[in-house]
């Protein structure tokens, strides 16, 4: 694999643990009367891996969104650090596979990079040399409806990862995969991710998911989004599938469970505190 | 270790991926087989069937000709129809001819009008909002209500003809192109944005090849429309004007009480219909091949 050349030219450009941004009371609502986040206040450092935990309805793809510039918020602040940040410097990772059905997995993994202007044959070694990262070499010509659920999951990865960008987000990509292909992605983002070290928000409903593989979880709260409380997982890179049966591993999941719950329950004491002391829970 | 596992998982996948050989030799069980031969049979059924009710109908009419005595200036038999098809070839096929250029140019004109507007609604929300509502006016007004206007605004033949074959034919792939450009996938689009594509990369890219099973969609609709148009046209325009096409052959001969080249013509264009619905249904099935499920091969 050419991956040690790659991740030393990848490191020299970055600092990690200096912050890469920040969410400064970030508040976002709809014009349906939705109060997707209200006062969300988060640092995200350069190499962190940061899962955003809760339930539905607590705002996380929102919060993807605002951070990708898809929408911008309705107050507050995303106040970005270091370098400026191009267009190519964030990859988005659907919850669908979202590929482009009629084209081939090469010049769906191509297309960020064709939108820069780049030529087939310019992007095709960093096409290919992404396509064997997430283990789809010889797939090139293949079209998505051949491809397994997996499969197409990975070519989004890998079209996501294409641009080198310093940040990923991710919305919920495994959400609807089987638990063993999602395990092995798991596995397989996780073993990029410690090879490259951008930064990554992760947006999952799934315990497991966030501390097997974050180093941070912020677990999030429903009606009106927001952030409950935060978890660091202090476990060491590189994690694999013995990190998954270590009584550590358990252990953090039962914390991360409890957590979750209460947020679970701060959001029928929201509710039931808007219902009682105010005049717009009515409706 | 790591590296070994993720291995292993890939092949698990390419396993999955690779697709499946109906002609295997694995053991067939009996259901299986019946399910095989049923399958078999069906696919010579689809040819076999209409072909047979076909050449049944047709010995029947036949049989009532001779039977009922009926004059051939009435109901001509079948044989001498075809016969009739040889004989006035020459008339019949330049007359085909004539009507398949009006066909064929407003089938055309109807591509590139109905997607060149799709495309301009879909760069703007307004001009969708405010120009669609006369392309339906125009759509659901008879063309034959319309053609004695068109009659007095324009001189030229074979404008006349075009221009309403045209209105007949564009509708369906002015409103199926529009439906498919609105209907991208919303995180495509995003992707898009994110990336930063200009408005020109996102319709190339991403917008026309979505909308391209919309758009064979109408085109299927479209070419029967554009024949009928242009045997429509030449019905109303045939009786003011000196117009060759099979409309104005079949026209004649009805005042000629020549029935068997009526129903000479009359198979001609049905004919014709046929073929053209054939081939745009060919070429839908190539462009779509392994990505649409319109035009997937189905296994069971």
């Amino acid at each position: 694999m050419t991956v040690d050349k790659q991740s030393q030219k990848a490191a020299g450009e970055m600092r990690p643990g200096q912050p890469l941004l920040y969410l400064r009371s970030v508040a976002k609502s709809f014009a349906n009367g939705t109060e997707a986040l209200r006062n969300v206040n988060l640092m995200v450092n350069q190499g962190d891996f940061l899962s955003l935990l809760g339930p539905s309805g607590c705002g996380k793809s929102t919060a993807l969104r605002l951070i990708a510039g898809l929408s911008t918020p309705t107050s507050g602040l995303i106040d970005w650090r270091g370098p400026a940040m191009g267009k190519t410097d964030i990859g988005f990772v659907f919850q669908e596979p979202t590929l482009m059905p009629w084209a081939s997995v090469f010049d769906n993994v191509w297309l960020p990079l064709r939108l820069q202007g780049a030529s087939r044959a310019r992007a095709a070694p960093k096409v290919a040399e992404m396509l064997e990262r997430v283990g789809l070499t010889g797939f090139e010509n293949s079209v998505p409806r051949e491809l397994s659920g997996g499969m197409k999951m990975r070519v989004s990865i890998a079209r996501g990862l294409v641009t080198r960008p310093r940040l990923l987000l991710m919305d919920e990509p495994f959400a609807a995969l089987d638990e063993i292909t999602r395990f092995q992605l798991n596995h397989d983002l996780l073993s990029v991710w410690e090879q490259e070290r951008f930064t990554v928000i992760f947006v999952t409903h799934s315990v497991f998911e966030s501390v097997f593989l974050s180093n941070r979880i912020v677990v999030m709260a429903a009606r009106p989004g927001r952030v409950y409380r935060e978890l660091s997982v202090e476990a060491p890179y590189p994690r694999d599938e013995s990190f998954r049966t270590s009584p550590d591993y358990g252990a953090l999941c039962r914390k991360t469970s409890d957590v979750l719950g209460e947020a679970m329950h701060a959001v029928e004491d929201a509710r039931g505190g808007t219902d009682a002391g105010n005049s717009h829970g009515g409706h | 270790m790591r590296l070994k596992m993720r291995g292993a998982a890939q092949m698990q996948e390419t396993a999955m991926a690779v697709t499946e050989h109906p002609d295997n030799a694995v053991v067939i069980d009996p259901e299986e087989a019946g399910r095989l031969r049923a399958h078999k049979l069906e696919r010579i059924g689809r040819w076999a069937l209409p072909m047979l009710i076909m050449a049944l109908a047709i010995l029947a009419w036949d049989r009532i000709c001779v039977w009922n005595e009926i004059p051939r200036y009435i109901l001509p038999r079948p044989g001498e129809v075809v016969a009739t098809l040889f004989q006035d070839s020459a008339i019949l096929f330049a007359a085909l001819g004539v009507t398949l250029k009006i066909t064929f140019l407003s089938l055309g004109l109807a591509v590139l009008g109905g997607v060149g507007l799709s495309i301009l609604f879909t760069q703007s929300k307004w001009m969708e909002m405010s120009f669609f509502p006369f392309a339906v006016v125009l759509q659901v007004t008879p063309i034959v209500a319309i053609f004695p206007l068109i009659n007095i605004y324009v001189n030229d033949q074979t404008a006349k003809l075009l221009l309403c074959a045209w209105i007949v034919a564009f509708f369906p792939i002015l409103s199926n192109t529009t439906l498919g450009l609105n209907s991208v996938d919303r995180n495509l689009l995003d992707l898009f944005k994110l990336n930063g594509a200009t408005r020109w990369q996102t319709l190339r890219l991403l917008k026309l090849p979505a909308a391209m099973p919309y758009f064979l969609g109408g085109l299927k609709i479209a070419g029967g429309l554009s024949l009928i148009g242009a045997v429509v046209a030449e019905f109303v325009a045939g009786s003011a004007g000196q117009s060759s096409g099979l409309a104005s052959r079949i026209i004649e001969a009805g005042y000629r009480l020549n029935a068997p080249r009526l129903f000479a013509a009359l198979i001609l264009i049905s004919f014709t219909g046929i073929v053209i619905f054939l081939v745009l249904t060919w070429i839908s099935n190539q462009l779509l091949k392994g990505w649409h499920e319109s035009a997937l091969k189905r296994d069971h």
